[in-house]
């Protein structure tokens, strides 16, 4: 059997390694862009010749200089990521030569303002539904951000660029989905966190090949091992993770649930299936495909957002889950307001815990994890 | 067979032994500032009590927020427990909600026709609608905790709008000083800890229909007659409270140990 083990270790030690590697790129004369969210189409940046990089906004340490500009009674994701930026301490921000957001919340818009005097930041006006016209917005906004990326970095995007970059961030997702469709599986060949360690290391792949391939090496060996009989991970109450976005900080939500009887099998969440489901169609002109694919994405910013609780309800019958988990940031309305909807909608045991980046409140997610995991027995 | 159910909440330690699932005694003690001493203590405490040794106790079951401190054969959550003690309390009551306010946290569960755990919400971040906030409230007032429970039940609660404790506090300064009676105040602000209460239980689908044969109520704020009346006023149904409520989640416990 393959050594699952060395595998994950190679991620584990890719995880420090990701600043050097940018600072290398940097060297070389490669430019970064940095970027937040999950609306942000790396394809037209890295067709620029650009890397698009995830920027640090997961930790709790920079809140506290962030709340020096921000209102404290704000979504710990945003003070975070402004916190980092003001205090130079995330290495993907210090290297990235422009930064892009989107108007996804009214915490994020303003922030933005005020990040603009850091770094130069160009926003994406996201259009908050799936019509018709919101799509032909989006495009205008996909063009707006690859004229803003030709101009700053001073090259020329080509259409050949873009399909190129589209087909390649498609592979991605192939390998990926691949990869998830893994814990469709009873019992689960690996653990949430083993999930959630690959979806980081996914993160900062950059788009490298041999990245990908270690994906594609880990699902083939997890797959051959459980077919001939390995099971690393005991029978347990089968969790899916959704809502807000996640990130080392929330590793104390997947402990409770790991630790207290319960596998979590997918995550919807942003760092997860919810952008990887759905490919951009390779057949249409790129710009149209693009806009299509990524208003798609049903974050809790789009209004309605049924999209959401049909991928939850499918994912809670390919995944045989016997609960549902949701994230919710402290003070992210969207995703707090739509628990509503989601609980009504699933048919399963079904939980929302509101927390922020601090570790205070690890005993307390324990007993409500371990409550709801009692419950299912 | 022996067992016993400890419930390690962040006041009070409750203990209870049982013998072939019937109750034999209880035992409530200050948890202080160290869990597993306590625990350990109260334990040690009502095996001596009824002359018995460890080793005849088959199982010893814990839970409550201490429950990981201390030395035990099974860790079971307050949910499931308070759950399992309000089945035995009010059995054949046909209740469907639980309703747990202790020192540091509350709880509203509710139950299917089995009395498993369906659905439950806790507020176990904030002070507001918990014991310590009446603890608060008692010493601000120059009062006791037991006063809560003793007062006249014809004078009308006066409205405290801060949820907070520390802003309710401020709030009731500055209504003392308007000269409001203290009494009101003090029904007013158990109204406030009854009016949390409310919303959890709805959260967890309360209805006057859904909870027509009455919510249980556990924990140590069980013990002030007035809660339960203002509870019962909000609710429209009955509240089952008993003088044993205080020991649920050890009772539940021991039930399943």
């Amino acid at each position: 059997m393959t050594d699952i083990e060395s595998i994950f270790e190679t991620m584990r030690n890719a995880l420090s390694a990701g600043p050097v590697r940018i600072k290398e790129a940097v060297d070389e004369g490669r430019k970064i862009v940095g970027c937040y969210c999950a609306y942000t189409p790396y394809e037209v940046i890295r067709a620029t010749g650009a890397i698009p990089v995830t920027l640090c906004s997961t930790s709790d340490k920079p809140i506290a200089a962030g709340e020096e500009h921000l209102p404290r009674n704000l979504c710990p994701l945003i003070k975070s990521s402004y916190g980092f930026a003001l205090t130079d301490t995330c290495p993907y921000f210090h290297f990235c030569s422009i930064v892009i957001g989107e108007t996804t919340c009214d915490g994020k818009k303003k922030m933005y303002e005020l990040l603009n005097r850091l770094r130069p930041t160009h926003v994406m006006q996201l259009p908050q539904t799936y019509a018709t016209e919101s799509i032909a917005l989006w495009k205008a906004e996909i063009e707006r951000l690859a004229r803003r990326l030709e101009t700053e970095l001073g090259v020329t995007i080509t259409e050949s660029d873009l399909k190129r970059e589209i087909s390649k961030r498609n592979t991605e997702r192939r390998v990926m989905g691949d990869f998830y469709a893994l814990s469709t599986l009873n019992p689960a060949p690996l653990s949430g966190l083993e999930l959630n360690l690959v979806n980081e290391f996914f993160k900062v792949s950059f788009g490298d090949e041999k990245a990908l391939e270690l994906v594609r090496e880990l699902t083939k060996a997890l797959r051959e091992n459980y077919e001939e009989g390995e099971r690393r991970v005991a029978p347990r109450k089968r969790i899916i993770v959704t809502g807000c976005p996640t990130g080392k900080s929330l590793e104390k939500v997947f402990n409770a649930i790991e630790e207290n009887g319960g596998t979590i099998v997918a995550f919807e969440n942003c760092g997860g299936i919810k952008p990887n489901y759905e490919l951009v169609d390779e057949t249409r002109p790129p710009y149209d495909a693009l806009a299509e694919k990524y208003l798609g994405i049903p974050c809790s910013c789009m209004s309605p957002n049924n999209k959401r609780l049909d991928l939850l309800e499918k994912l809670v019958a390919d995944y045989h889950a016997d609960g549902v988990v949701d994230i919710i940031l402290q003070a992210c309305h969207t995703y707090n307001v739509e628990t509503f909807l989601v609980r009504e909608r699933l048919k399963i045991p079904y939980i929302a815990v509101e927390t922020d980046y601090y570790q205070s409140d690890v005993e307390q997610l324990s007993t409500r994890m371990g409550a709801f995991i009692e419950m299912m027995n | 067979m022996y067992t016993i159910g400890a419930d390690i909440g962040s006041v009070a330690v409750k203990v209870v032994l049982s013998k072939d699932g019937e109750w034999i005694d209880g035992l409530i003690a200050p948890t202080g500032w160290s869990p597993k001493s306590s625990g350990a203590e109260a334990i040690a405490a009502i095996l001596d009590k009824n002359g018995l040794s460890r080793a005849q106790i088959s199982r010893v079951v814990a839970t409550g927020y201490g429950r990981n401190s201390v030395d035990c054969d099974e860790r079971i959550t307050e949910i499931t427990c308070h759950a399992k003690g309000a089945r035995r309390l009010f059995e054949g009551s046909g209740i469907r909600f639980v309703l747990d306010i202790g020192g540091q946290d509350s709880k509203a569960i509710s139950l299917d026709e089995k009395y498993n755990v369906s659905d439950f919400l806790m507020n176990d971040k904030c002070a507001a609608g918990t014991g310590r906030f009446l603890q608060n409230m008692a010493v601000m007032l120059g009062c006791e905790l037991k006063d809560f429970s003793l007062l006249p039940s014809d004078i009308e609660p006066h409205a405290i709008s801060s949820m907070c404790t520390v802003f309710a506090e401020s709030e009731v300064v500055g209504l003392l000083a308007q000269g409001v009676d203290k009494r009101a105040l003090m029904l007013g602000i158990l109204d406030s800890v009854a009016s949390r209460a409310e919303g959890m239980l709805r959260r967890v689908g309360f209805s006057a229909q859904s909870g027509a044969s009455g919510v249980a109520f556990t924990g140590g704020a069980s013990r002030s007659r007035n809660l339960v009346a203002l509870i019962e006023r909000r609710l429209g149904v009955p509240l089952r409270a008993c003088e044993k409520s205080q020991y649920a989640g050890a009772l539940g416990a021991a039930e399943t140990a």
